[in-house]
């Protein structure tokens, strides 16, 4: 077989293609999961078997194109971008052959299998239900978002290193000793370390889940063991899929104050607690950007605490137990929605769509904050916004002194002036994408004869592109993005892939000089 | 005891001077000059040849050395002869290094590369500077029995508050010693009825408030010290940076180099590094140079360090200290205007002498090149001081020789005519060098 590239053509895209194969036809594994629920649940098994008979056929198939794959970083670039999209087309199998509802449709069940693949949980599904869709169907909804958070600690760990505006070099500045490619010598056992944690955690929190579940504790009675199975999936990735219709709403407060501090270790780099693990407890401390996410946190959830406790966050009253007034339910709903929104898992203990538009902003500036880098959480994260808030501190001091030479430091360490010049250009990159996405969204919208409302949108676009989920008003928590036209489907379907992969991975591809020289 | 000296400039030389006396010493360099020039003026074998083959160690017997002291200008020379040394012979090794990067290779495991004690060149000269920041008005500088004590060297001026009073008149603090007076070049034993007078340094020893409190009567109370500038990086730069910023004193160093600055911004967190040229004024003045305490000239040359160190002072800078290379322009950075002239070869010297006093000196440091020197002893059974008053003993001891300090289980003991010393406690005398074997034996 020829391995000839074209002459100007410099990326040996078949190498990607088949790799991308590769990962297509390791879809059947996961997707064996469901059809197990569908055969214990009686329930239709096409969708999952047809679906690995796809993945398998068109795995095998791509994996021809190049069965001897060398990649460098411009094919690894390529490969990254396409396997989210390939995963995302696959995904939609079992939803098209189920031909149940809403995401029956194509773009609709693209936009549900993309929006689980990268950990966004913004949804277009009517009827959210396990009774409606089969609890094997719902289930790979879950399981999706939990594949894509796999994904996304393989990228964390060999793709973005590549990119100096990825995050990962800064946690290799950052971390006291070796950084997180540099846990352990290979890239490869360093993701299997990192998908341990992300395993852990997830098996921890289904434990904790079960303990108040009807069967053990019965302190949330409606934490079924398909549930306890259910919500880590979404937990760890910050997916926020819920096969319930309420969300997290409807479980007792037991239930949500489990799942609080596992959103909280999502949205941690990983890497943190693989040191942690290993005796060095003290790594959280010293950690300049856990430091920042943890003061983050609770400076949001002050905030809104304060608001929901005196009603001055509450624009109606909601339909569930009263907050005014009440400790522990306003601490736990602001901590869970501050938590929530900031490592863009996108759950919800109560729909916030009741709250006033100050907590409603409150939300919308978290939706910028985004995770640690080196969690599966979305948005611009915190490191970068560290590197910002020293660099412009270094500019005011140096008006004062125009001749001081000052690094911008992380934990002691200095910073390349080329990785912070690169933290600029990707948030400001990021901050265009969303105001871009945000016009474009109201064209499509308006243009498909949906009139959509300014916070509603403005907070669509946020969302998307942060991997959160839900926005406010017409795709609040409790709603879904279905009434969009399909145009705009696609738009935030693209919102969410750039997103995820942190833009750069993408935006290199459509460069002459990624292709030519 | 025999010493090999590798390398006969400035440090080699001195040290040589100060052990001919007592001990066979050899002396290692490649220049025929220098070390012919050398044989003229001090008791010692001279060998030629580079101090890092073995065929020249060989033929200055290392063999039978009970120390090789490795002070050339280069580290790798120093290291390497150690090396060398220690695989023909169980002499003790010592090696003078600039570069710190080596000091910290050996400080994290002694006696690695052969060395059994590396003295860093750049870091002593660092603490030295630090330490006369640190007491306004001094020359000098040392500390004692692990800081309990300090020793301090003063100038007399017209104006000082304490010119023309006797010295009964100006000793009112309870813990000081005034060990000697410095006049013209000879040492003066003061007792109560000594007049200071102008031009006069006096050397005080005692507990290190009562030193603070002589210096601020000195000097009158100027505050603390929290503003000091660098100039120039050199590696003495950065070190004095690296070791003002651990004693909480905040500091600013300029640097000409842009991506040398760039280097040591890096490595120092709690200094602003300034990128500009250390003679512009105009910048000088934007950093209000006028308003700092202390600047410190620490550039790569004598001469811009005395260009830079007078520049400072004629914009209105406190004081002025100066890093020196040549040992004999130290007097006349002095009489120019340079406060303090600090010599990185007379730092090592000291350190380096330290080790090599036979008897127990635990720490030494050498005053006005080596006319006269403080020492701190553990006294022990055969010393003539153990178990009598002061007053009783002292007439046993050679003229020229004062106790300053006692310290007892880590106490500062002031020493009085009827204080008795007792065995275990450390002493911190001055001594005239002339008597210095005399009183050693004594002591």
């Amino acid at each position: 077989m020829s391995r000839s590239v074209t002459p100007t053509l410099r990326v040996d895209w078949r190498a990607s293609v088949s790799l991308v194969g590769t990962v297509v036809k390791y879809l059947a594994v996961p997707l064996s999961i469901p059809l197990a629920v569908a055969l214990y649940y009686a329930e239709p098994v096409a969708p999952f078997v047809g679906t690995i008979a796809l993945v398998l056929a068109a795995g095998f198939g791509l994996e021809r194109l190049d069965p001897d794959p060398d990649l460098g970083a411009r094919e690894g670039f390529l490969m990254v971008a396409m396997t989210w999209l390939a995963v995302g087309l696959f995904g939609t199998a079992p939803y098209l052959i189920a031909g149940n509802g809403t995401v029956a449709s194509p773009v609709n069940a693209l936009f549900e299998s993309m929006s689980g693949f990268t950990t966004t949980g913004a949804t277009v599904m009517n009827n959210i239900d396990t009774s409606y869709h089969s609890h094997a169907i719902m289930l790979w909804r879950q399981l999706s978002q939990w594949l894509g958070g796999m994904g996304i600690v393989v990228l964390a760990v060999a793709i973005l290193p590549e990119l100096s505006v990825g995050g990962a070099q800064l946690m290799d500045a950052e971390a006291p000793g070796p950084g997180i490619e540099k846990l352990t010598p290979r890239i490869r056992s360093t993701a299997r370390v990192l998908w341990l944690a992300y395993f852990g955690f997830t098996v921890l929190e289904f434990l904790l889940l079960v303990a108040v579940g009807p069967h053990v504790l019965d302190w949330a009675p409606n934490m079924t063991l398909y549930n306890a199975v259910a919500h880590p999936l979404t937990t760890l990735p910050t997916g926020g899929f819920s096969p319930e219709a309420r969300s997290i709403e409807a479980f007792s407060a037991a239930a949500q104050w489990v799942i609080i501090p596992f959103m909280a270790v999502a949205g941690t780099n990983f890497a943190l607690f693989w040191k942690a693990l290993r005796g060095d407890w003290r790594v959280f401390g010293r950690d300049s950007e856990f430091r920042t996410y943890a003061g983050a946190m609770a400076v949001l959830t002050a905030i809104l605490t304060g608001l929901l406790f005196s009603g001055l966050g509450l624009a109606e009253t909601p339909t569930i137990a009263p907050i005014v007034d009440q400790v522990e339910d306003s601490v736990r709903h602001a901590v869970f929605q501050t938590l929530a929104i900031v490592t863009t898992t996108g759950y919800a203990s109560m729909d916030f769509n009741t709250w006033s538009a100050p907590a409603k902003y409150v939300l919308l500036f978290g939706m910028f904050i985004g995770g640690s880098a080196g969690s599966t959480g979305g948005g611009i994260k915190i490191v970068r916004w560290l590197v910002i808030f020293k660099s412009i501190k270094r500019e005011l001091f140096s008006t004062v002194h125009p001749e001081a030479v000052e690094p911008v430091r992380l934990a002691g360490r200095s910073l390349d002036e080329s990785a912070v010049r690169g933290i600029h250009a990707f948030t400001l990159l990021y901050l265009s994408i969303f105001f871009v996405g945000t016009v474009l969204l109201f064209c499509t919208a308006w243009l498909g004869g949906y009139e959509l409302a300014m916070l509603d949108g403005i907070s669509a676009a946020a969302s998307a592109v942060g991997n959160v989920g839900p926005g406010f008003g017409d795709v609040g928590p409790m709603n879904g993005y279905v009434q969009f036209p399909a145009t705009s489907k696609l738009l935030l379907i693209f919102l969410m892939w750039v997103g995820r992969l942190e833009i750069l991975p993408v935006f290199v591809l459509l460069t002459t000089a990624y292709w030519r020289s | 005891m025999r010493v090999v000296i590798v390398g006969a400039g400035e440090v080699g030389s001195s040290i040589a001077a100060s052990l001919c006396a007592d001990h066979e010493v050899v002396v290692v360099d490649r220049d025929s000059d220098r070390v012919e020039s050398l044989t003229y003026s001090l008791d010692v074998l001279p060998v030629e040849g580079d101090g890092a083959s073995l065929e020249t160690l060989t033929e200055a017997s290392v063999g039978d050395a009970d120390m090789v002291i490795a002070c050339t200008d280069n580290d790798e020379t120093n290291i390497v002869a150690c090396g060398t040394v220690k695989t023909i012979s169980e002499a003790f090794t010592i090696a003078r290094v600039r570069n710190t990067k080596y000091l910290d290779t050996w400080n994290n495991a002694e006696g690695a590369l052969g060395v059994d004690l590396m003295v860093g060149t750049n870091l002593l000269t660092a603490r030295s500077i630090s330490r006369v920041i640190g007491l306004p008005a001094a020359h000098d500088v040392d500390t004692f029995a692990d800081g309990l004590v300090r020793m301090a060297e003063f100038t007399i001026h017209d104006d000082s508050p304490v010119a023309g009073t006797t010295v009964a008149a100006a000793d009112r603090f309870d813990s000081l010693t005034f060990a000697a007076i410095i006049r013209d070049d000879d040492v003066v034993i003061p007792r109560g009825d000594t007049c200071l007078l102008d031009g006069d340094r006096v050397v005080v020893i005692g507990s290190p408030e009562s030193v603070g409190d002589f210096a601020t009567t000195m000097r009158g109370d100027i505050g603390s010290i929290d503003d000091v500038l660098i100039v120039g990086g050199s590696d003495i730069g950065r070190q004095t940076a690296d070791v003002l910023s651990e004693e909480g004193i905040g500091t600013r160093l300029i640097e000409p180099a842009p991506e040398h600055a760039r280097v040591l911004a890096e490595a120092l967190p709690d200094t602003t590094v300034l990128n500009a040229d250390p003679t512009d004024q105009e910048f000088l003045e934007r950093e209000h140079i006028a308003e700092v305490d202390v600047v410190v000239a620490a550039l790569g040359n004598d001469e811009q360090n005395l260009l830079a160190g007078l520049l400072a002072k004629r914009m209105g800078a406190d004081r002025a200290i100066a890093v020196v290379e040549e040992g004999s322009y130290i007097d006349l950075f002095e009489a120019v205007g340079i406060d303090v002239a600090v010599n990185p070869r007379k730092a090592i010297a000291e350190e380096i002498t330290r080790f090599t006093r036979e008897r127990h000196a635990e720490n030494v440091a050498m005053l006005e090149s080596d006319r006269a020197e403080v020492l701190e002893i553990e006294v022990d059974e055969a010393s003539v001081l153990t178990g009598r008053p002061i007053a009783e003993s002292i007439g046993d001891l050679p003229d020229g020789v004062v106790i300053g300090a006692i310290t007892r289980d880590g106490a500062f003991v002031q020493p009085r005519g009827d204080t008795v010393i007792e065995r275990g406690d450390h002493i911190v005398v001055f001594a005239d060098t002339d008597v210095l074997d005399d009183a050693m034996t004594d002591l």
